[in-house]
């Protein structure tokens, strides 16, 4: 109607990427910040409050970090997943699944105690792994939609810890409560001094993220996942082996949530509990760990650690600044939110009385 | 004996289910058009919030429903306008919705809480129709209106769906958006007005909860119904008829769950809808069943002109 | 460039001739201009269609045809110029408003909902279509215009089930019931038989007989001068050529649409004796499990170019594909030097040196949004010197990368610069260089030319002639039979999945292939070639 059209932008420079994601996670600071004045809080002060005991308070600091860890572990595996198109939406069953396994090695395994931590984590892996393999099998076998099974997968996920907590590993010794035994003491992870940062589970996610960056862009398997990502046609066309490559890169983003889910019971709670306590939503927030990080495996550490940021400052707001518990997910919500706002940004230019298919004719015979 | 529990079962089953259907109904149509909603839950959990707070300021209920299906549409409206409009992910954009609406329902029903509704939707039993044997009991008496109109609105929407023109309009936008917008339909008019229904009917269902089933407001209490609702249009396969069966279905698991909790685990149980969700998918993606059965063709992708 | 002034003036006359009769055009379009970046689609393009007249649009891909009847038919909007019918300036601002104007279209990818009945198809776009039950008193008004005009479809029939054939007869069916008084047919024949393709000449007739308009949209010579009353030839988006087509000659019209003539290359070696690959009794399904290679069977030789000709959806793409790996065949034996190679995948085969130029460049030949560079080794990226114990030698890579760039003259930024910012032409030399850099035995070329400008056509042409030369054996797959006769040695003609006839280039004519390609004349295999 006014003569403006969108025209397709092929190739947006890096600098509009980051300049569209800090744009998008400004814009929803600053709608939280409009939250804050209705509660009759000054943005301002709020924000100074929640720096100054997150970034400059070094027990504030070690409980973002802390919560940055399953985000980190989840995150850099869906930017993998999500390099190949995989939308991997079911990290929150895949930390769940990572969290079982590596209870049940703690709790009825008998494994030298040395060797207690690396069956964990090594049955964590597993565990998340094969959360992940049924969808990717049924992706490239049948063509199933990955997004529903994923999702599915977490609520059986959920409800599995649920029975087992209610059931069969019912703890001996609790009664009222639904949770199962305490892991011995050579299953707890070792934490940083008097904080509860159990830093083993924070060593292995910057290696995985650093793995992760190296697998892309300097290995065969990582430039075969770039395309099987960017043109499904032509990586078969290249010899993909699709099922294989598939299955490596959703077992090893999986088995990556999986290991969130290790750090999270032996770090933490040294127990199977509630699922609702072993993953306060982790797995989903990593989406958007993943998405701000734009298919970047190191960007994931900076993203994960803001999103840790505002997780840990959900408790600072609801202590110091008696705001509601649930500003940490409106702020998560609106930074998707923005995010999906902004992706217009990045793939049109608006231009005058331009249009969108430069390929009208010509080019690729459909 | 077993008569009266089978029809016990199904008339709580349907108490219970009938927040999914309402939800399902809506996204089915929602998908029906080509775009997935995964913003059901967040959609549902508005609703409800704004619901309560509408029926508890104004004092009548149905002031409180009509403030939910408004709050669902609205948030629906958006999902579209990310949708069709700006060609976002609508995966994301869902995603968004969901987690979003969980955090703003408990922050705006946050003094709303622990306060029963002072005039709830009240049940009532059908005339006729509940003096019916067998079918009275199981489904006709003892709902609320909202269940049985659950009911009816399946059937009006499953006869829009096949037998009408714009439910052919909009079958057709969701298979191929290319030759109804040749045939002179308006894709993205189409779209937004399923969507904004879908985000209308997750509303009701939200309604459901906070107005009648639990006349009450509590922070998460859709507690992953969205979900189920999602899973259960695609285990209906796209039909707000079999969208009914299955929730009925959907519903008697969770009763059963807590009915036979002494000899079985409800967890168990509980888990069977994702289950059967996922072998409904798998069904349909074999050999023939695909092209008879499957999504809508279009569904998930924004669609313009000239991409062929 | 002056010579041609002098053809369009010419014809200009020609086709106002003044036995003429002094009609009101269905349509006039005039002047009409749409630009897109970097592109000039139509630039002052106007022709107009009488009532009773098939007014043919001739042009190669990408002259500005599908442009045209876009605007046509209210899906795109022109940057100028005016669309008059019935001597009404009209705005068509969408499909509607063309459709309310009697314009009808039957595009080349059908716009039919693949899970909906016939008759669900046809109601949507009908004005008259009720409410409830839209397809209540459908079936008989279908009948009855199927029977008047010769169009038989079953009106309860799912569109997936119909063969290309009928789904186009739905379209014509539902562009009637819409009340077209002008039909728009774009490449109609492409998915046809040439028996098919005559029935469908008759249903043009009888429509013309009763005073509808036809615009008859293609590339192909000799049906435009089979059907149309006047010939409209677009080039590069403008109008080269305004003729009747009595006065019209094929060899006016070629040279209208291409331009400069080219003279067919004299190959200098004969071609080889021994067989590089073969197929026995090869049995293949297409994508949706129906059959599509019937058994078939011929051998390749060394340093021949063996064309590959027929109707589009006649098991020539399930053959390519077969051939390079990307389908496996059912039964029947494929051999490469002797060696079996039937149950190989696309990874072996470009091990044992198939090369593949598939037909579409930017889904399947290349990844858009890798680098030129990671495209040129998109098929070679598992072998030295690029990988070595899996980790790839980005600097292997960047050196061949600049090699084949100035080799084959890429025009590109820099090799970092996305494949999807190079122009077609460019595209097909980056797949070009890296499908031919490793001496391939076989070359397997889908529709080299298909699209590409007169430049990259010849270019593509001598390069192919140059594997031949080489001693390589090629297969190229075409649509066009003037690409296949100056090119190949021998024409092998596909027909309903089965290999209808093989005839040596010499002995070919287009006549000969056409039957062949209609699989009326099943000549014994091997007999000729």
């Amino acid at each position: 109607m006014l003569g403006l059209r969108f025209q397709r932008n092929p190739d947006p420079s890096p600098w509009l990427v980051l300049g569209v994601s800090i744009g998008a996670v400004a814009g929803a600071l600053l709608v939280t910040g409009l939250l804050f004045a209705l509660h009759g809080v000054d943005p301002l002060a709020a924000y100074a409050t929640i720096f100054r005991k997150t970034m400059l308070d070094g027990r504030g600091f070690s409980e973002v970090v802390r919560k940055s860890i399953p985000l980190l572990l989840a995150g850099v595996g869906l930017v993998l997943a999500f390099r190949a198109r995989f939308w991997n939406i079911g990290a929150e069953g895949q930390i769940l699944a990572g969290a079982v396994a590596a209870s049940g090695v703690a709790l009825f395994v008998p494994v030298p105690a040395v060797l207690a931590v690396p069956a964990m984590f090594l049955a964590g892996f597993l565990g998340g792994a094969a959360w992940g393999f049924l969808p990717a099998i049924l992706k490239v076998r049948l063509g199933v939609n990955e997004i529903i099974t994923t999702l599915m997968l977490n609520y059986v996920a959920l409800y599995i810890v649920r029975w087992l907590i209610n059931g069969p590993w019912r703890g001996q010794s609790v009664t009222g409560f639904s949770y199962s035994d305490r892991f011995p003491a050579h299953a707890w992870l070792p934490t940083l001094g008097s904080t509860r940062l159990h830093w083993p589970t924070l060593l292995i996610g910057l290696l995985l993220a650093v793995l992760i960056a190296f697998v892309l862009f300097r290995t065969r398997l990582g430039f075969e996942i770039r395309m099987m990502g960017e043109s499904p046609e032509a990586a078969r066309y290249a010899g993909v082996n699709f099922l294989w490559t598939t299955v490596a890169l959703v077992c090893v983003s999986a088995g990556a949530a999986g290991l969130a889910g290790v750090g999270e019971v032996a770090g933490i709670h040294h127990r199977l509990v509630e699922p609702n306590s072993i993953s306060l939503g982790y797995g989903y927030t990593a989406i958007i760990v993943a998405l701000l990080a734009r298919g970047n495996p190191l960007a994931a550490i900076a993203t994960a650690l803001f999103l840790g940021t505002v997780f840990a400052a959900g408790d600072i707001m609801k202590v110091s600044l008696r705001l509601p518990s649930q500003m940490p997910s409106v702020i998560n919500g609106l930074v998707l939110l923005f995010l999906v706002c902004s992706e217009p940004l990045l793939r049109y230019r608006l231009r005058r009385r331009a249009r969108t298919d430069a390929r009208a004719e010509g080019g690729a015979r459909a | 004996m077993e008569i009266e529990l089978l029809t016990g079962t199904t008339a709580r089953a349907l108490a219970f289910s009938a927040p999914l259907i309402w939800a399902a109904m809506g996204e089915i149509f929602a998908e029906r058009s080509g775009v997935v909603n995964l913003g059901v839950e967040g959609m549902m959990i508005l609703g409800a919030v704004a619901g309560f707070i509408v029926a508890q300021s104004s004092g009548s209920p149905w002031l409180g429903l009509l403030a939910a299906a408004g709050t669902g549409g609205l948030v629906g409206l958006f999902h579209a306008f990310a949708a069709v409009t700006l060609r976002a992910n609508q995966y994301v954009s869902g995603l968004a919705i969901t987690i979003f609406g969980l955090g703003l329902s408990g922050l705006v029903g946050r003094s709303w809480v622990g306060r029963p509704l002072v005039k709830p939707m009240k049940t009532l039993d059908l005339p006729l129709l509940a003096d019916v044997p067998v079918l009275g009991p199981a489904l006709f008496s003892g709902q609320y209106l909202l269940a049985y109109l659950a009911l009816v609105t399946a059937l009006v929407l499953w006869f829009v769906l096949h037998h009408t023109r714009p439910g052919l309009s909009l079958r057709t936008v969701g298979e191929s958006p290319a030759a109804a917008d040749t045939a002179g339909v308006s894709v993205a008019l189409v779209r937004y007005i399923a969507v904004s229904f879908g985000g209308l009917m997750a509303g009701i269902g939200g309604a459901y909860l906070s107005l009648a089933y639990r006349p009450s407001w509590g922070e998460g209490m859709t507690n992953g119904m969205g979900w189920i609702a999602l899973a259960l249009a695609i285990f209906a396969l796209w039909d707000p008829l079999r969208a009914v069966g299955a929730g009925l279905l959907f519903g008697a698991l969770f009763t059963l769950s807590f009915r036979l909790q002494d000899r079985f685990p409800p967890e168990l149980l509980t888990l069977l809808p994702y289950v059967f969700t996922i072998l409904a998918l798998i069904l349909t993606a074999l050999g023939r069943g695909r092209r008879a059965f499957g999504a809508p063709e279009a569904l998930g992708e924004a669609y313009s002109r000239g991409e062929r | 460039m002056g010579e041609e002034r002098a053809i369009v003036g010419e014809v200009v006359e020609a086709s106002e001739r003044p036995s003429a009769p002094r009609e009101i055009p269905i349509l006039s379009m005039r002047g009409i201009d749409k630009r897109f970046p970097g592109v000039v689609a139509n630039d002052d393009v106007g022709f107009d269609v009488l009532p009773g007249e098939v007014h043919a649009l001739l042009g190669e891909n990408g002259a500005g045809k599908t442009t045209l009847i876009s605007i046509l038919y209210g899906l795109q909007q022109p940057d100028a110029g005016e669309i008059v019918i019935d001597g009404k300036a009209v705005r068509l601002l969408n499909p509607r408003h063309a459709m309310a104007q009697g314009v009808g279209l039957v595009a080349q990818h059908f716009h039919l909902a693949r899970r909906h009945t016939v008759a669900e198809n046809i109601a949507l776009g009908l004005a008259d279509t009720p409410f409830l039950r839209p397809t209540r008193r459908l079936e008989r008004r279908i009948a009855e215009l199927a029977s008047h005009y010769g169009l038989e479809v079953d009106p309860t029939a799912r569109v997936w089930q119909l063969s290309p054939g009928e789904q186009q007869r739905v379209e014509i069916v539902k562009a009637l019931l819409q009340g077209a008084r002008l039909l728009i047919l774009d490449e109609p024949t492409s998915v046809l038989t040439p028996q098919e393709a005559e029935r469908l000449f008759g249903v043009l007739e009888q429509m013309t007989s009763e005073g509808k308009g036809v615009i008859f949209i293609s590339h192909k010579l000799d049906e435009v001068m089979r059907v149309a009353d006047r010939i409209t030839v677009l080039r590069k988006g403008a109008v080269v050529g305004r003729l009747s087509a009595e006065d019209a000659s094929p060899a006016d019209l070629a040279r209208l649409m291409v331009g400069d003539f080219n003279p067919p290359r004299i190959k200098e070696a004969p071609p080889g004796t021994a067989p590089v690959a073969r197929l026995e009794n090869v049995w293949a399904r297409n994508h949706r499990g129906l059959p599509a290679l019937r058994g078939v069977d011929f051998d390749i030789r060394a340093g021949e170019i063996l064309g590959v000709a027929g109707v589009a959806g006649n098991g020539q793409a399930e053959l390519v594909e077969v051939v390079s790996g990307l389908r496996r065949p059912d039964s029947g034996r494929f051999s490469i030097l002797g060696r079996d190679v039937t149950e190989l995948g696309v990874r072996a085969l470009l091990e044992n040196g198939v090369a593949l130029i598939p037909e579409d460049r930017n889904r399947m030949g290349t990844v858009p949004a890798m680098s030129v560079a990671e495209n040129l080794v998109l098929r070679q990226y598992r072998r030295a010197p690029y990988a070595r114990r899996g980790l790839i030698d980005w600097k292997a890579v960047a050196g061949f990368a600049k090699r084949s760039i100035d080799q084959y003259e890429i025009a590109t930024p820099s090799q970092a610069t996305r494949a999807r910012l190079l122009s077609g032409g460019n595209v097909q030399k980056l797949i070009l260089a890296r499908e031919l850099s490793g001496e391939p035995r076989l070359v397997v070329a889908a529709h080299p030319t298909y699209g590409l400008d007169v430049g990259a056509t010849a270019l593509t042409h001598d390069l192919l002639l140059r594997q031949r030369e080489r001693g390589a054996a090629v297969l190229l797959v075409s649509e066009d039979l003037d690409e296949l006769l100056q090119l190949a040695d021998r024409i092998l003609v596909m027909a309903q999945g089965r290999v209808a006839g093989i005839v040596s280039a010499s002995a070919a004519d287009r006549e000969r292939l056409g039957l062949l390609m209609a699989g009326s004349t099943r000549e014994p295999q091997g007999a000729v070639a």
